[in-house]
């Protein structure tokens, strides 16, 4: 599944939604009760919010009896990863080691 | 410039450093060397070489980069393919690094160029790294305009 940078942003971009994800981040798996219980709002709000998070695949659901459970799938942010800065901080500090070994190094 | 290079960021790096080229050289063609700068490597020095570094896996990376050999020219210039690897591949970061050295007085000018930076792979919102706190921050700015 390839999901685009804006629509992770967009999804994460309501308050309501972040704080569900967070708490799923923090806090690994909570069921739906859980989860509206620290929300502030109703329960199918808190379903709607996590449909929305799924399919953006942020969250995984898992039905147990009569409850559902969700988790937090790190790997759907990974379209907010900025390689650019990444590498550019790699390499800064890759240049800082490069020469403390061709201090050491014999000439 | 074709369009497809129009589209794309390169990632410059320079220092001069008081060593000759010949030594320089060394620490960044050689197995063992590269990996106490650098990473763990299987690297060798032949054009269509195609190697790997290895970092520790990250949430959003394997940790694996594909790479091949594409210009040897000893003391002077070192080009390599660096690539996203496995299931990350196909969509993930497609770059070239090229080292250059340049002798100048009382050292040598080193350049590393990564270039081939598509804009998905730089996608900066306010500047923020990486980091789920720099995110909620700038989520909060989006979300507040």
């Amino acid at each position: 599944m390839h999901v685009n940078p804006n629509e992770v942003l967009t999804t994460l971009a309501d308050p309501t939604r972040r704080g569900i994800f967070e708490h799923l981040m923090r806090d690994g798996e909570l069921t739906v009760k859980v989860l509206t219980k620290r929300a502030g709002v109703s329960q199918p709000a808190v379903s709607k919010h996590l449909n929305v998070l799924k399919q953006a695949g942020l969250v995984r659901g898992r039905r147990q009896g009569r409850e559902s459970h969700y988790s937090a799938k790190p790997q759907g942010l990974a379209p907010l990863v900025n390689w650019m800065e990444i590498h550019a901080a790699l390499w800064r500090d890759g240049f800082d080691r490069l020469e403390a070994l061709l201090k050491r190094m014999e000439p | 410039m074709t369009e497809q290079a129009a589209q794309t960021q390169s990632l410059v790096i320079e220092r001069t450093m008081p060593h000759p080229p010949e030594k320089i050289w060394r620490a960044l063609t050689e197995r063992a060397l590269i990996e106490s700068w650098l990473m763990k490597n299987d690297f060798q020095p032949v054009v269509g070489h195609k190697f790997n570094f290895r970092a520790e896996p990250m949430p959003h990376w394997n940790g694996v980069t594909d790479c091949q050999v594409l210009a040897v020219e000893p003391n002077q210039r070192l080009s390599y393919s660096w690539n996203a690897s496995g299931d990350e591949a196909k969509e993930g970061l497609k770059t070239v690094v090229t080292w250059t050295l340049t002798p100048v007085a009382g050292g040598t000018h080193v350049k590393m160029e990564q270039s081939g930076f598509r804009p998905q792979d730089k996608w900066n919102f306010q500047g923020a790294q990486s980091g789920w706190q720099k995110l909620i921050a700038a989520l909060e700015q989006v979300a507040g305009r």
